[in-house]
């Protein structure tokens, strides 16, 4: 789930790379450095858009303990918390804490959140990783050869297996899978990151990373690994497609729209030849707004971590996330959206940086 | 297939091409008939949807797939050891035809430069196609080309980007990518429209230098006269798909036997030609007054017009410090290339601009800081004209809405009903028929719409007129008719009038007076006469020099005179 | 070489065989939206348009008529006799698909629940157009600081995966718990907000495009006030591109709302069907091997989804002459003479040229400069902008 959608044709006044260009060699060191100083404004708008949603109808406390304490309790924890102080006051003490690294204390079970986001985070990017190897593998294959076969069966045929990977709900496209592969045909685990076992021999890990993967290495335990990667195949399957639908049609497209430019025919006017410039002609200029797309997609990719780890159980950030969110657990899950926010104002200006790599108009 | 003729490096015969569109099939060109002999500048002429890009592309067969094609296009080897016949070619011998033996040069250099490869790259990759390998040689002939078009520093710009260059750089380096192919013919698409007059005088001369130097041939196409005669030793004249005459460069200009050639040569504005109007008695029609006695309608001086920089950069003056006034009832040009700030300059007096320095009186009005209130009743004395016909009505209105809207916005009639018969009489005025009124902008061709876009700037019978490039979107023979329509009615009504345009000729046949600018500032300014004839500036005498003349005896005399100027310059 | 053909479409610098504008008399049906792209569109192009307008028209109509379709409430656990269904019963003669663990029918929630994301489809969709229509005309006209804060907001909250907006919105407006009517709307407020500033960039991005066209510019010398500006010029022109957004964010805020049941933050069971709520009832049965509670459910979202996309998609492909396949070459109806304006205008001696191939009214999208910030995106339709890609160097 997500709300692709991507390209960011209206982002122009946010973007210093439209200005006027200049030939001057720190023009790239000036591009990053405004584009990174953008991250500032970009998060604290986020922060105070979450702060004041979360607290715009009520306080923490009386959601999630609402029904279980007399009100008198309710009222002094609410106090104790200082939740009945002017929002305003909490709102600048809320930055405050931020500024420090707290993201405050969970209700339900009493834990900083910094420490949840800390042991769950590397299981989400563990998944995410994954999936992003399985759209870039199918978007980027099945889009190109949908833009070489343009019009033709096989752009239908790709086309509609894009709409369908987009169209079908990632928890769906995870119980089907699940079903089929977990129960029916029983040759895969249908939830969790590992079984018992594996997790067993995880504790005699000095370092563990939590990256489950890089700890079956670690281990050099290769049964351990096997298992971990049969966890991951369903989740990663899943999630992945979801992305690649996305993927497909956005290299199509802009592989269609520069392989009809000017340079392109210009070059095929001198002789080259069609496969060349499908592959360096076309392919490069189509790769700035591919991948400027892909990383609000990656972004993106978070809000499908959150359905897909509910859906296998995959102990995450996500799966964590919607247990507070069943607890009415406000705090954590302010701090965890918070998180993300931060994450996708950073993968959003590294991907700003790798394509101004690619275009040389941003780089001189 | 090699009876035909052996001098010739190309032939076309009967060539059609047609094309699918959502509304059926389009017939572009239709039996098309004519030779392309060594060694020769071959100039293809006609005014839009005549054809002549589609058969241009057709040699080498670089059409859309919704093309259909008859006939046969032959291209002979550049060592004379085999002829093609283009048409039936296809996949690995068409793509090893195209470069190697015929090569195109472009409009728009802009679009057809690959924005992410060094230009050094994009040259070698033409050879690479055609199976060179070796990395030092292809960076050396790369360096040559370079060198050979006139690209300074080759050495270090070959490992530049396009955005690095400017807009005639761009057209010499996409010269040079079809030049070190080494192809026996060269076809240039309108390699100098997008081009400002001075860069076109230098494309032109290295287009010469493939003929002489290279021993290739040139087809040339274009819509512009004064490029034929400056560059063609023949002459194909194109209309509405078919070939209407073809000889040699003085045949056509001096023996033009086909009407259209008369009429195309009859319709290109040429310097020191004044437009005169006559009504249908054939008395001359002239002004009542003389512009000379009239009260001033604008006065600027010291006018500045400064542009804010984006993000650390700094400001840009379009406009730097112009005197100028314009009289009532006169027709004052200015001329400029891009970038010279003519725009600006008349988007300021229509107060679309704001004036950021000095003072810019409109009729009566000071322009610098004014605010929109005080202005507004005066804006019904000022009409403007743009210059995009595409544009320049709302898509969603009929013409009577758009024409209307002045009369309406000033209160004079309630509503486009009610404005309808007024409405009907301006159309008339530009000599369009009433019952265009009920169409909408894109059921009406390009002259028409911006002889309606003239009815709605003089809707308010304005004292003022701003005619921003009017004519340039427009075919010759459409633009002779829109100004002289455009000549009578200032005549008749007696408007003044800033008319802002590059072209130097069209200029010549209307204004009284002349403003040349460039680079923000007015160079030169006086007698429309006297600037024409005698410039004092050596801007001006560049410009003028390198307007080419439609005519093939006096260009040469006139492109010996640029040349002098030029190296008086350097 | 098994690219399509070596000689491609489109010839650079020169757009007027896009643009090339035959004056042929089409009849006023065939002008009404969808009608005027299927009569354009062809091939397989054509196919998936009418799979996907069929596709939406089925799940409008049993929305509609839900009460006649299934044959039980959508909160029905007992018979007319008062019996209970059974618990997680397998498709049979009395529950054609089963019913769930607390004995809900389960065609009978598909069938309602169609009904239920109608309804917060036309909520989200409806409001969130017309905030950010407004937004973007007020913001793109009049520019200033008000502009680049309201941009700045909107490309952060666009940023941001719009299902935890949406969660957040659903906290803030009913604490994550909710009725019929204040869930649907709550889940539709929760949506529209996050698809605010997707048509505040749109239309922003086309009033900026429209406000430097000539016709505006015109109606700015002769003194045209703003209202009128804003009401004549710019509200009808910027918004021809707003039924492709509309449909590709319709089957987005279905998947939203899917989202948000998922997680247990929709519509109570009780209040009306919902089909991620259903689906999250099921994570449980699949691991049982009970597929019928999760299969058909399921299903139904990617089916409307599926169908208003295609109709979206293709559309936006219509709408892009680069993509939009083309009839092939064959039959010649007619010359270039046919092109020409009217026919009964005799030309005069001067003004020669009839045929005129340069005659429509936007600029072509060229594809000239890749800026990475002009990117075709179907999904939202963006691709529509591409006009003010142009220029921008």
């Amino acid at each position: 789930m997500s709300s692709t959608a991507a390209p960011a044709a209206a982002k122009d006044a946010a973007k210093p790379k439209q200005a006027k260009k200049n030939r001057l060699s720190g023009g790239f060191f000036r591009f990053i450095l405004t584009r990174f100083l953008l991250i500032i404004p970009t998060v604290f708008i986020l922060v105070t858009i979450v702060f004041f949603v979360m607290r715009a109808t009520g306080d923490p406390i009386s959601a999630a303990m609402g029904g279980r304490l007399t009100p008198e309790e309710l009222q002094r924890r609410i106090h104790a918390a200082g939740y009945d102080r002017p929002l305003i006051v909490q709102y600048a003490d809320y930055l405050g804490d931020l500024l420090h690294g707290d993201l405050g204390t969970t209700l339900t079970d009493n834990q900083p959140v910094i420490t949840i986001l800390t042991r769950y985070g590397a299981a989400t990017f563990e998944l995410a990783f994954l999936a992003l190897i399985v759209a870039l593998i199918v978007g980027i294959g099945l889009g190109r050869l949908a833009a070489r076969k343009r019009d033709r069966a096989a752009d239908a045929g790709i086309r509609t297996f894009a709409i369908l990977c987009y169209a079908t709900p990632v928890f769906f496209l995870g119980l089907v899978l699940k079903l089929i592969f977990a129960i029916w045909l029983n040759i895969l685990p249908a939830s969790g990151r590992s079984s018992l076992d594996s997790e067993m021999q995880f504790t005699r890990l000095v370092s563990p990373t939590g990256f489950y993967i890089i700890d079956a290495l670690q281990l050099g335990n290769t049964t351990v690994l096997i298992d971990v990667l049969r966890h991951a195949v369903l989740p990663a399957l899943a999630l992945g497609l979801l992305t690649a639908g996305v993927f497909i049609r956005l290299v199509r497209t802009n592989v269609i729209s520069t392989f009809n430019s000017g340079y392109v025919e210009a070059a095929r006017s001198r002789g080259v030849s069609e496969k060349r410039l499908l592959n360096k002609h076309a392919w490069k200029p189509a790769l700035i707004p591919i991948i400027t797309v892909m990383g609000m997609q990656i972004a993106l990719m978070l809000a499908g971590a959150v359905l897909t780890e509910t859906t296998f159980e995959w102990k995450g950030l996500g799966f964590m996330l919607s247990q507070y969110l069943k607890a009415r657990d406000f705090v954590a899950v302010q701090g965890i959206v918070i998180l993300i926010a931060i994450i996708v104002a950073v993968v959003n200006f590294i991907v700003d940086v790798i394509a101004a790599l690619i275009d040389p108009r941003v780089r001189y | 297939m090699s009876e035909h003729s052996q001098g010739n490096l190309a032939e076309i015969k009967d060539l059609s091409v047609s094309f699918m569109t959502d509304a059926g099939s389009i017939k572009a060109v239709e039996d098309v008939n004519f030779t392309i002999p060594r060694k020769t500048v071959v100039g293809v002429v006609g005014e839009s949807g005549s054809g002549k890009s589609v058969t241009a592309r057709s040699i080498i067969k670089l059409l859309p797939e919704t093309a259909t094609t008859s006939g046969a296009v032959y291209l002979s080897k550049r060592d004379g050891s085999d002829s093609l016949d283009v048409l039936s070619l296809s996949g690995e011998q068409l793509r090893q035809m195209r470069g190697s033996e015929a090569a195109m040069v472009f409009q728009e250099p802009n679009s057809v430069l690959n924005p992410v490869y060094t230009i050094g790259w994009q040259i070698e990759e033409g050879l690479r196609a055609h199976g060179l390998k070796d990395k030092k040689e292809l960076r050396a002939k790369a360096i040559d080309i370079l060198k050979k078009v006139g690209i300074p520093d080759a050495e270090t710009r070959v490992d530049y980007y396009p955005h690095q260059f400017s807009g005639g750089q761009k057209q010499r380096i996409v010269i040079a990518m079809a030049l070190v192919l080494n192809p026996g013919l060269i076809l240039a698409d309108e390699p100098t429209t997008a081009l400002d007059v001075t860069v076109q005088a230098e494309i032109l001369d290295l287009l010469r230098l493939a003929r002489d130097e290279f021993d290739a041939s040139v087809l040339i196409i274009t819509h512009n006269m004064g490029v034929i005669a400056d560059i063609a030793d023949q002459v194909v004249v194109m209309y509405r798909g078919h070939v209407v005459e073809q000889g040699t460069v003085e045949q056509v200009f001096y023996n033009p036997k086909d009407d259209y050639t008369k009429r195309l040569l009859g319709a290109v504005p040429r310097i020191g030609q004044k437009l005169v109007v006559r009504d249908v008695d054939g008395n001359v029609i002239e002004r009542k007054t003389d512009w000379r006695t009239q009260p001033v309608a604008v006065e600027a001086k010291g006018l500045t017009i400064t542009y804010p920089g984006h993000l650390m950069q700094p400001d840009f003056k379009a406009v730097d410090g112009v005197d100028f006034t314009i009289h009532r009832s006169e027709v004052l040009g200015l001329v400029g290339e891009s970038g010279s700030g003519k725009s600006t300059t008349g988007r300021a007096i229509a107060g679309l601009q704001k004036v950021t320095g000095g003072s810019l009186n409109v009729l009566g009005i000071e322009m610098n800081g004014v605010k929109e209130r005080d202005f507004k009743p005066k804006r019904a004395d000022i009409g403007f004209v743009f210059q995009d016909p595409g544009s320049s009505f709302n898509p969603l209105m009929t013409i009577a809405e758009n024409v209307a809207e002045p009369l309406i916005v000033h209160k004079k009639y309630g509503s486009v009903a009610e404005a309808k018969n007024y409405v009907g009489d301006l159309l008339e005025m530009v000599q369009l028929p009433r019952a265009y009124m009920n169409r909408f902008p894109h059921e009406l061709s390009g002259g028409q719409r911006q002889r309606a876009s003239l009815a709605r700037g003089l809707a308010l019978k304005p004292s003022l007129l701003i005619a921003d490039e009017p004519t340039s979107a427009l075919d010759v023979s459409v633009q002779a008719k829109v100004l002289e329509l455009f000549k009578r009615l200032q005549a008749e009504i007696g408007f003044a009038c800033l008319f802002i345009t590059h072209d130097l000729a069209v200029v010549d046949m209307l204004a009284d007076r002349i403003m040349v600018m460039h680079k923000g500032q007015i160079v030169e300014h006086g007698d429309a006469d006297q600037i024409m004839q005698h410039p004092a500036n050596p801007y001006t005498q560049k410009l003028l020099a390198s307007l080419p003349v439609p005519d093939p005896r006096e260009q040469q005399l006139h492109r010996a005179h640029l040349h002098e100027l030029l190296a008086q310059e350097a | 070489m098994s690219i399509a053909s070596t000689n491609k479409v489109t010839v650079p610098g020169d757009e007027r065989l896009n643009k090339l504008n035959v004056n042929k008399n089409t009849p006023l049906w065939a002008k009404i939206p969808i009608i005027k792209e299927l009569r354009v569109a062809v091939g397989w192009q054509k196919g998936m348009l009418i799979t996907g307008l069929a596709l939406t028209a089925f799940f409008l109509l049993v929305a509609i008529f839900a009460p006649l379709i299934a044959p039980y409430g959508h909160a029905q656990i007992k018979d007319a006799n008062g019996v209970s269904f059974p618990a997680q019963a397998a498709p049979s003669a009395e529950h054609i698909w089963g019913t769930t663990a607390g004995g809900f029918d389960v065609f009978s929630r598909v069938v309602w629940g169609a009904r239920t994301a109608v309804i917060a489809i036309i909520v989200a969709v409806l409001l969130s157009i017309f905030a950010g229509v407004l937004l973007g005309l007020v913001s793109g006209y009049f520019g200033g600081w008000v502009d680049r804060v309201l941009v700045m907001i909107a490309d952060a909250v666009y940023s941001f995966p719009s299902l935890l907006l949406a969660i957040l919105m659903a906290i803030m407006i009913s604490h994550g718990q909710s009725g019929l009517v204040s869930g649907i709307l709550a889940s539709g407020i929760s949506i529209t907000v996050v698809y605010i500033p997707q048509y505040f960039r749109t239309i922003r991005a086309e009033v900026i495009r429209i406000k430097e066209s000539a016709y505006v510019e015109s109606a700015r010398v002769v003194g045209a006030s703003t209202w009128r500006i804003m009401t004549k010029h710019l509200f009808k022109n910027s918004t021809r591109t707003l039924p492709v957004i509309l449909t590709l964010n319709s089957s987005e805020a279905i998947l939203t709302l899917a989202g948000l049941g998922f997680l247990g933050f929709g519509i109570e069971p009780t209040a009306a069907a919902e089909w991620g709520y259903d689906l999250n009832r099921s994570v449980s049965d699949v691991t049982a091997g009970i597929w019928w509670t999760a299969v058909f459910p399921g299903l139904a979202i990617v089916l409307i989804v599926l169908g208003i996309t295609l109709v979206g998609e293709s559309l936006n492909d219509l709408a892009d002459p680069r993509l939009r396949a083309r009839k092939s070459a064959g039959e010649v109806v007619g010359s270039i003479e046919d092109t020409s304006v009217d026919p009964s205008e005799k030309p005069s001696v001067r003004n020669e040229v009839v045929a005129e191939l340069d005659s429509t009214v936007d600029p072509p999208a060229t594809v000239t400069d890749h800026d990475p910030s002009f990117t075709v995106s179907e999904w939202t339709g963006e691709g529509n902008t591409t006009g003010t890609a142009k220029g921008k160097e």
